[in-house]
């Protein structure tokens, strides 16, 4: 019985929870539009979230894409289909991981990093004292994060596979021999725009979307103290990695698994 | 006078504790009134009350005669604009200068040009003698310059009601006289209203034109400075004279403590 009543609350703490996370999403992206005033403050956080988040992803892509071809190499080589790596290596990254880690690369740097700076301005009253000085926090702090983070995560993949498809050249190419002609021209036949690339992209936009929802959130929403933001951070990373591998499962399974 | 600020009948509770229950006062215009009471009484919820961040359970807060609870969010906002708070921390904005931070509001709310805003936020910051100090960031200032910077700008748009959140909590006694010469001097020379909530009896006594004493969810006493210490309500003197027991017990309610210790022997 005591299990029943759990799970109810449970359930219930839930949907709250998710009902003040629309509110504060409607609140913040649903607003009279103030490009003057926006643009510069999206400007500064896309260099926070995105720019300060090149190194971690070009040097992910990189190793990603090297260990890729060498483990792609070990692999076709003995069916002497060793020339396919290309597309091997670009599909991968172009569909899968290149969206995939570098959501979850961009959890761990900025989706924490946001909600501890939310949580923080939180405890210490900057805010309330927003609110008091007759500016919405929620257009103020939350939408130029949650558009800094949807503007700059496509672009992050993007550069996090074009960097992985070097390191794949790298390793498959100008150290164990594989024909660079071949590599380029069968990856050229093979990635189709719309269902390779652009699937990856819009892919990579709903991950943006979501973990920058989560991340400003669970700021928004946590207790002003150590303790409460450091839980809060905790929960932005396991909940948008959480929610990131999960939805990945369906938007594949909705773009390549009927065909 | 007139009131700019009246509260009637208002009951308010959280997490199922109530706070206040069925209590009204009313905040003359022009006028500095303090909000006293014991730590954890919730005078700063009574403030976020009157900004309408908090909605109150039962019960009425006007503004000028508008109802505050029942304003539209749109509304609230341009009430807004004629109130200001000066929060605890100074809740100073950490990632600009303490310029930047002052011309805060007038570049959210007016069209001046830079130029204009300049000598506005530098007028503001020799008011409460930081002049020399606009290019510091807050990290660089001390707890007692922090605050005088949060209230240079919270009178940066000259507004009608300043509320003071325990503006003189962790202050030496050098910025604690800095913050009383200043309080006194900004309502004197802006016409301001004053809502000073505090626990620092002798520095109010001394700004104070009206004082509410607040404890177990009631007004306790409200008056004059002169009316409240020759009160003869035994809570209000042991607030004023901080002793230590007295109708606020020393003790946190427990069982007794023979029987805490001996309970099982006897």
């Amino acid at each position: 019985m005591n299990f029943l009543i759990n799970l109810g609350a449970s359930t219930l703490n839930r949907l709250e929870m998710f009902g003040r996370a629309t509110f504060m999403l409607f609140g913040a992206i649903i607003a009279k539009p103030q490009p003057l005033k926006m643009i510069p403050l999206i400007i500064k956080q896309i260099h926070i979230v995105g720019v300060q988040s090149l190194l971690i992803i070009v040097i992910s892509g990189l190793f990603i894409g090297m260990v890729m071809a060498l483990q792609g190499y070990t692999i076709l080589v003995d069916y002497g289909a060793e020339g396919s790596l290309g597309p091997m290596v670009a599909l991968s990254l172009l569909r899968e991981l290149g969206p995939v880690v570098t959501a979850l690369l961009f959890a761990g740097r900025a989706g924490s990093a946001l909600t501890a700076e939310i949580g923080l301005m939180k405890a210490t009253e900057q805010l309330s004292s927003l609110e008091m000085m007759a500016v919405d926090p929620l257009r103020r702090v939350i939408a130029p994060r949650l558009w800094a983070g949807i503007i700059s995560m496509p672009m992050l993949a993007l550069i996090f596979s074009a960097v992985g498809i070097l390191g794949g050249h790298l390793v498959g190419v100008d150290w164990l021999g594989v024909d660079s002609g071949s590599y380029w021209s069968i990856m050229q036949s093979t990635v189709d725009w719309n269902k390779d690339v652009l699937n990856g992209v819009i892919k990579t936009i709903v991950f943006a979307f979501v973990i920058t929802w989560i991340a400003t959130f669970k700021g928004y929403d946590s207790i002003p103290t150590s303790e409460g933001i450091s839980k809060a951070t905790t929960e932005t990373v396991v909940f948008s990695s959480l929610a990131v591998l999960g939805l990945d499962f369906i938007l594949t399974a909705l773009m390549f698994g009927i065909e | 006078m007139e009131n700019l600020i009246e509260i009637n009948n208002l009951t308010f509770s959280r997490s199922g504790r109530v706070i206040y229950d069925d209590i009204s006062l009313q905040i003359k215009k022009g006028k500095t009134t303090a909000i006293m009471g014991p730590s954890g009484i919730g005078k700063t919820t009574m403030l976020r009350l009157m900004g309408g961040q908090l909605l109150p359970d039962k019960g009425d807060i006007k503004f000028k005669g508008e109802s505050i609870p029942s304003m539209r969010r749109s509304r609230l906002f341009e009430v807004r604009r004629q109130m200001s708070m000066l929060f605890q921390s100074g809740a100073l904005f950490t990632d600009m200068s303490v310029f930047d931070n002052i011309a805060f509001p007038l570049r959210e709310h007016t069209k001046l040009s830079e130029s204009i805003i300049h000598t506005v936020v530098m007028l503001k910051l020799q008011a409460v003698g930081l002049r020399g100090a606009a290019g510091l960031m807050p990290a660089e200032l001390s707890g007692g310059m922090a605050r005088r910077a949060a209230l240079a700008r919270a009178i940066a748009l000259d507004p009608e009601l300043i509320m003071y959140d325990e503006p003189f909590a962790g202050q030496d006694p050098i910025s604690m006289g800095v913050l009383v010469k200043l309080i006194k001097a900004l309502n004197d020379a802006l016409q301001l209203t004053s809502v000073v909530v505090t626990h620092d009896v002798s520095e109010v006594l001394t700004i104070a034109d009206y004082i509410y004493i607040l404890a177990e969810q009631r007004v306790i006493g409200s008056g004059t400075p002169e009316q409240i210490k020759n009160s003869d309500s035994p809570l209000v003197q042991q607030f004023l004279q901080g002793q230590a027991d007295g109708p606020v017990p020393f003790h946190y309610p427990a069982s007794s403590i023979a029987k805490a210790f001996l309970g099982s022997a006897s």
